[in-house]
């Protein structure tokens, strides 16, 4: 991994942010009570300077002609601070309720219409669709849903934190929690991890996209379309020699592909890179651009060789793989065969 | 008394035995306090230094000047330095050391020996900590979230974490005698409230330390176990439960940063009554709110894991307190407010201190009230607005109080004046550079930028530049006093026994104060305070 922010954060436009973009009503909720907060507080505390500057200068030692006699008795005093008190705690009551209501609003939402699986690992969102459908450090919804994530870690203590729907929510491994939020624009937002999970934190990042139903659906099919173009993918495996070398079948070492995607590989060059799509991809046509630590950089380039359809299934293949799949396919004696 | 006898008591604490040991030795208070100065001046400079590359490196929104693991590592080391190496031990065994037997008009403080010797667990325990921390990089931050600390971060933790468990028991120690001196050596005629609040602010926070520190223990005792023997008490893959253990930490933590702040609340307290001429507003209600907030500190802890996943019926019980826990801060604020109505005001250096610490705790508390608001945590939680929020209470309030509470006192630890002039301009430049490092962090905290990132996108960069020249403001408000206060140690005009006329027994013996502290014993017949009999006198 190299020392630039990752790719992976949607493009925003240029200049500053102080509020996020309300990318759902609860957003312009919470954005609300941050304003009625920042109203109060900046009444008392102009109360406050302005007291001090007041006193300042009408107090001043300098100042001889300042009526400094008559102090509050004790009594006076006791009376002020307890006025001070209710006043305070009307005013902080006020608060609690009204904040109180938005977060169990945040989480007891409505029936979803689908539950999206995310998993936080070291350094990567990985997301699966209820129908299977997998994406890293991206998620699609559909605009106007009532979407439920279920959300735990592999690893460490993550947080799942997407500012323009203001919410966050720890993953922690050994148990599922869950979010929901429903997007009323459609548009690429940031994810982050806000929860320190150790060297690379600050490149655990990712983006939401929101889109239209049609769009969303069309996107499902062609990603989905996943199963169709992975057997398709399967047999270009097998037919331009990519078996031959990578699942062993010739005297050639190369590294085994299933479940590499999502997987973080270490590099001849000392760098750890995540394999996602465009990794794959990269491997294909441009072999020498990332070799595997361990392995001699034999592999011949297919630019030319396959068409963008041909890739395309290719890698679609190489996606579906899950880990161990190819070992328990030449357990049952039937190599290569995958579900 | 013999002359001779009498002329060697009245000689001050500083003018003979300058021998090694006789430091490294003493049992004087007044000594042990300079020997804590001395080590805690030392860490926040290597924190300060630390904080100084963290800000050089988010100059930029790449990482181009360190690597991201020692990113990981110079965050850790300063939270961990800041924290436990200068904070807590910040106020109460400097000046609470030197200044709490001469407030009770007490000869030493209870057990002597035993304050000797909380200075040297203090410091092994800070200097093996720091060794660990910096030779092996220990990059969990100063939380040690499980399962990172025990499972992932495989680097000198456990070190670490020893050391922190050892510096403990000198907080423990500190604790301790603090409470026996309050209870037992106080003059006589000093009644419970007739005691300065500086008093009330040290005996509370002791109560603190000594109840909230063992949790402490026990906790990095349990993940030391766990790491060490592979028990699963915090880590799931082994059975146990990491939310456990920020229950656990933050049980000890959350008390911790009332540990931090009731001493500069005390120290504040004394500031503001000398430099108005006149007695507090409220003495009684600021007493009471000291003990009000050690008590309600307890009970706020899960306000640091309302995204956590703890019940949501505990996250609302956590909020409520937290709003309760802000209410006697609002009214000691409100009281040092209306305590310069009708007073006389000196606009001195240390008031500057005094008056710039009311400012930044007004803002500090205030954004806790944002933070306990549950919905609006949620989205701040773990952001830069955290970040700003406790820096303006702990860096903003108490280490402006705690230079303050140096200033004012510095005639009576060693006998000299300091520059004015310079005083009044380092606490103009603590002030502003204060605001423009800390203020741009809430604005960028709430535009979504997340905490402990090296990296960060582009449209932050503005907030985080500004940010970073602030701080280099602020580094030259904490080096200037440095520079000017060892310069008064020998060029310093020499100090009276009371130049500021304040009241309070610590300013009825000489400056510095013979190794006694006082002469005769000293009788108390009125309130603290009392100001108008000084300045009609
Ligand atoms: C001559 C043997 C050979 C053939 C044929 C071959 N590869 Fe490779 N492949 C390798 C070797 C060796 C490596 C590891 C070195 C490197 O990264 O360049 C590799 C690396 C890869 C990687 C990256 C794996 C990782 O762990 O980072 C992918 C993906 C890949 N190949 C896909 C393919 C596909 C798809 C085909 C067929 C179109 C193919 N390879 C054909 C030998 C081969
Ligand atoms: C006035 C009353 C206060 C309230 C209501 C309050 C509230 C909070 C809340 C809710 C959080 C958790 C925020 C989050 O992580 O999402 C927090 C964090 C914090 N507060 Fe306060 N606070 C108050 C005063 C103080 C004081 C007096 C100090 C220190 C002297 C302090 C120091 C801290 C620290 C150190 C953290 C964060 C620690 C970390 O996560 O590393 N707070 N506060
Ligand atoms: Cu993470
Ligand atoms: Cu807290």
């Amino acid at each position: 991994m190299n020392d630039e922010v990752a790719p992976y954060l949607p493009e925003v436009e240029k200049g500053l942010h102080l509020i996020p973009t309300q990318a759902t009503e609860h957003a312009g909720q919470v954005d609300h009570l941050y304003f009625a907060l920042v109203g109060a507080s900046a009444i008392i505390l102009l109360m406050v300077v302005g007291l001090i500057a007041f006193f300042g200068f009408r107090y001043r030692a300098g100042n001889k002609t300042a009526n400094r006699s008559n102090l509050p008795s004790t009594r006076t005093e006791n009376r002020v601070e307890i006025a001070v008190l209710a006043a305070m705690l009307t005013v902080f009551m006020g608060f609690f309720a009204w904040a109180t209501t938005l977060y169990l609003d945040g989480y007891r939402g409505p029936e979803p219409a689908m539950t999206i699986d995310v998993v936080g690992k070291q350094w990567m969102w990985k997301i699966q669709h209820p129908d299977g459908t997998r994406e890293i450090n991206a998620l699609h919804v559909p605009v106007d849903e009532v979407i439920q994530l279920r959300v735990t870690s592999q690893d460490v203590i993550h947080s799942f934190f997407v500012p323009a729907f203001r919410i966050k929510r720890d993953v922690v491994p050994g148990t599922e929690k869950t979010a929901w939020f429903r997007a009323t624009e459609p548009g690429e937002y940031r994810l982050f991890c806000a929860e320190y999970c150790g060297s690379f934190h600050s490149r655990m990042l990712g983006k939401v996209v929101v889109m239209d139903r049609g769009d969303y659906q069309a996107w499902l099919t062609r990603q989905g379309s996943g199963r169709t173009l992975a057997t398709a993918g399967k047999q270009l495996f097998e037919a331009h020699g990519c078996s031959g070398c990578h699942m062993g079948k010739s005297s050639v070492r190369a590294p085994s592909l299933d479940g590499i995607y999502g997987r973080s590989v270490a590099l001849q060059s000392g760098e750890v890179i995540l394999a996602d799509e465009a990794y794959i991809r990269d491997s294909i046509l441009q072999p020498d651009k990332h070799v595997a630590a361990g392995y001699e950089p034999i592999m011949p380039s297919f630019a030319g060789q396959l068409t963008e359809e041909e890739i395309l299934r290719i890698v679609a293949y190489i996606k579906s793989l899950q880990p161990g799949d190819w070992v328990k396919a030449s357990v049952n004696g039937n190599e290569g065969e995958s579900q | 008394m013999s002359e001779a006898a009498a002329n060697q008591a009245s000689e001050s604490y500083l003018s003979s035995g300058w021998r090694i040991r006789d430091w490294l030795l003493t049992t004087d208070h007044k000594r042990v306090a300079w020997l804590y100065t001395i080590s805690i001046t030392a860490f926040f400079f290597l924190g300060g230094l630390a904080a100084l590359v963290i800000r050089l490196e988010l100059m930029t929104p790449d990482g181009d000047v360190v690597s991201a693991d020692a990113y990981n590592q110079l965050f850790t080391i300063h939270g961990v330095v800041m924290v436990w190496f200068f904070l807590i031990p910040s106020i109460p065994n400097t000046l609470g050391n030197f200044l709490l037997p001469l407030m009770v008009g007490a000869k030493d403080l209870a057990f002597p020996k035993l304050n000797l010797i909380s200075w040297y667990i203090y410091t092994v325990g800070g200097l093996f900590t720091i060794a660990a921390v910096i030779t092996s990089g220990v990059d969990t931050g100063w939380t040690f979230y499980t399962p990172y600390s025990t499972q992932f971060a495989d680097r000198a933790v456990v070190a670490a974490l020893t050391g922190v468990f050892v510096v403990g028991f000198s907080s423990i120690a500190t604790g301790i005698n603090f409470i026996v001196t309050t209870h037992k050596m106080r003059a006589p005629g000093l009644t419970w409230f007739r005691l300065p609040l500086f008093v009330w602010a040290n005996y509370a926070t002791s109560l603190v330390m000594v109840l909230a520190t063992p949790v402490l223990s026990a906790t990095l005792i349990l993940l030391i176990l766990e790491r060490m023997m592979g028990i699963g008490i915090f880590d799931p893959a082994l059975g146990g439960d990491p939310i456990l253990f920020q229950h656990l930490f933050w049980f000890y933590s959350h008390p911790a940063v009332y540990i931090m702040i009731l001493p500069g609340m005390g120290v504040v307290s004394e500031l503001i009554t000398c430099f108005s001429r006149k007695t507090v507003f409220g003495y009684h209600g600021m007493a009471l709110s000291i003990l009000a907030i050690s008590v309600f500190g307890f009970l706020v802890w899960g306000h640091h894991m309302f995204v956590s996943g703890q019940s949501l019926y505990a996250g609302l019980m956590f909020s409520l307190f937290s709003f309760f826990v802000a209410l006697p801060s609002a009214i000691k604020t409100f009281n040092w407010t209306a305590t310069l109505y009708k007073g006389k005001l000196i606009f001195s250096a240390v008031m500057i201190y005094a008056l710039s610490f009311v400012g930044l705790f007004t803002i500090g508390g205030f954004t806790g009230i944002f933070l306990a608001s549950l919905a609006v945590d949620v989205h701040v939680h773990d952001t830069y607005f955290v970040v700003a929020h406790f820096h303006y209470i702990m860096v903003g309030s108490m280490v402006t109080a705690y230079i303050g509470g140096l200033h004012f006192w510095w005639p009576k630890m060693t006998g000299r004046m300091y520059p004015e002039l310079w005083a009044k301009v380092a606490a103009l430049a603590l002030f502003i550079g204060f605001n423009l490092t800390f203020f741009p962090q809430y604005l960028m905290g709430y535009a979504g930028m997340p905490r402990r990132y090296q990296t960060y996108p582009e449209d932050f960069q503005i907030l985080h530049v500004m940010s970073s020249l602030g701080a280099g403001v602020l580094a030259i408000g904490y080096l200037l006093p440095l520079v000017y206060l060892l310069w008064s140690l020998r060029w310093g005009k020499r100090a009276p026994p009371n130049p500021w006329r304040a009241a309070g027994l610590e300013w009825r013996t000489d400056s510095p104060p013979p190794k006694h502290n006082f002469l005769e014993p000293q009788t108390v017949t009125g309130p603290p305070y009392d100001y108008d009999t000084i300045d009609n006198k």
